[in-house]
């Protein structure tokens, strides 16, 4: 019998090779920017707990174009790492049935993004009627 | 040959022995619009290179044997058709993740060995004679588990699968989607012995839920789905086991 010797590829750049690893790639990175801002909104708490003209310095630094400019980029990255979680959520749960029929994978995604946007701008109206 | 056209399929080839490392080689394969990229390939060794290799049997896509890489996306050979790559070139190798034995036949020995260790059988809950009579299963309880069973083990999960890519101690989406058909199975009674190998080092926390084995299985499975109800399921075995523990 030939000796047998087998090749194995070498798996450095795999996420590169195909758009669908590079969409999960991206889906990945934006977990840190959820970090990021974890970190800007526990920075808002360490300054309230400073008092009253610290809390409103941070609020300031928030209100620079600086800010809103990356306060812009994370909304979009926000709204894609939603799409794309809720996109696989389907295939992380037990098969749903509704009247003796299985919810379709669609539907599924379809109603967390629904309800996303319905609390995300609820939320957003909520703190302009109380801003008001 | 009525309608022929003709298009360049770039093959990756690997001759140990012959060359250190796989090289790629383009033939010029004439095809007609009712020709799969297998049929591509029998036209390269009886017309071009009897030399080349590669694994097909049933060409109707349920052996699970002609499984490649095509243009880099996991596909069975005999039900993608060479048209839809028309001009190409078309480039075809050996299935990702798998090490290669020769041109596009893969050593499968991985796979195969963890197969029996999944216990892809029914273990009976209760012992029955024969004048007892058969398990009887409602439509639902075939509903949880029926599409898990379409599973021809071709392996294009694997090719799908980054994490069995760099990691292959991983038992991987397809072998878990057949764990999970016979777990979700009524008439099974050895979910707690397949369980422990879903909470091993070798179980389902090695996927990240990249999903992409679930786009490319041509039977329609949902090896990623099978593979995150157990995440679920060993989670809460865990906790409870956690709960428990003062018993």
């Amino acid at each position: 019998m030939a000796i047998r010797r087998t090749y194995v590829r070498p798996m450095a750049g795999w996420w590169k090779r195909n758009a669908f690893f590079k969409r999960y790639m991206a889906r990945e990175v934006t977990a840190l920017f959820v970090a990021a801002y974890a970190l800007v909104l526990l920075a808002g708490l360490a300054r309230l707990s400073q008092g009253h003209d610290a809390f409103e310095q941070w609020l300031d630094g928030l209100r620079s174009p600086l800010s809103i400019a990356f306060h812009i980029l994370l909304l979009a990255i926000f709204v894609y790492h939603t799409y794309s979680w809720f996109t696989i959520m389907p295939k992380t749960m037990a098969p749903v049935v509704v009247g003796g029929k299985r919810l379709s994978n669609a539907a599924i995604t379809g109603m967390g993004l629904a309800a996303s946007a319905v609390i995300g701008i609820g939320f957003f109206v909520f703190l302009k009627v109380l801003a008001a | 040959m009525p309608d022929t056209r003709t298009i360049d399929v770039e093959v990756l080839r690997y001759q140990p022995g012959e060359a250190a490392e796989p090289y790629t080689q383009t033939f010029k394969v004439p095809f007609t619009d009712d020709m799969s990229v297998l049929q591509g390939l029998q036209y390269i060794k009886d017309h071009l290179d009897g030399s080349l290799t590669f694994r097909w049997s049933c060409r109707m896509a349920i052996c699970g044997s002609c499984g490649v890489m095509i243009d880099g996306v996991p596909h069975l050979g005999c039900r993608t058709f060479l048209r839809e790559y028309f001009p190409g070139p078309i480039k075809v190798e050996a299935l990702s993740h798998f090490p290669i034995e020769r041109d596009l036949v893969v050593d499968a020995g991985d796979f195969i060995d963890k197969l029996p260790k999944i216990k892809p059988w029914i273990v009976p809950k209760e012992p029955r004679t024969l004048a007892q009579g058969e398990f009887l299963q409602t439509p639902a309880q075939l509903e949880r588990y029926e599409q898990f069973s379409h599973c021809i083990n071709c392996m294009l999960c694997y090719a799908a699968c980054p994490q069995y890519g760099l990691d292959p101690k991983w038992l991987g989406p397809g072998l878990t989607a057949l764990l999970h058909r016979y777990n979700v199975d009524s008439r099974d009674g050895a979910q707690a012995e397949r369980m422990d190998l879903v909470h091993s080092e070798e179980g389902v926390w090695s996927c990240t839920a990249v999903g992409y084995c679930s786009e490319v299985c041509p039977k329609a499975v949902d090896p990623a789905n099978a593979v995150n109800q157990n995440k679920m399921a060993s989670a809460v075995s865990f906790f409870t086991r956690f709960l428990k523990r003062g018993d």
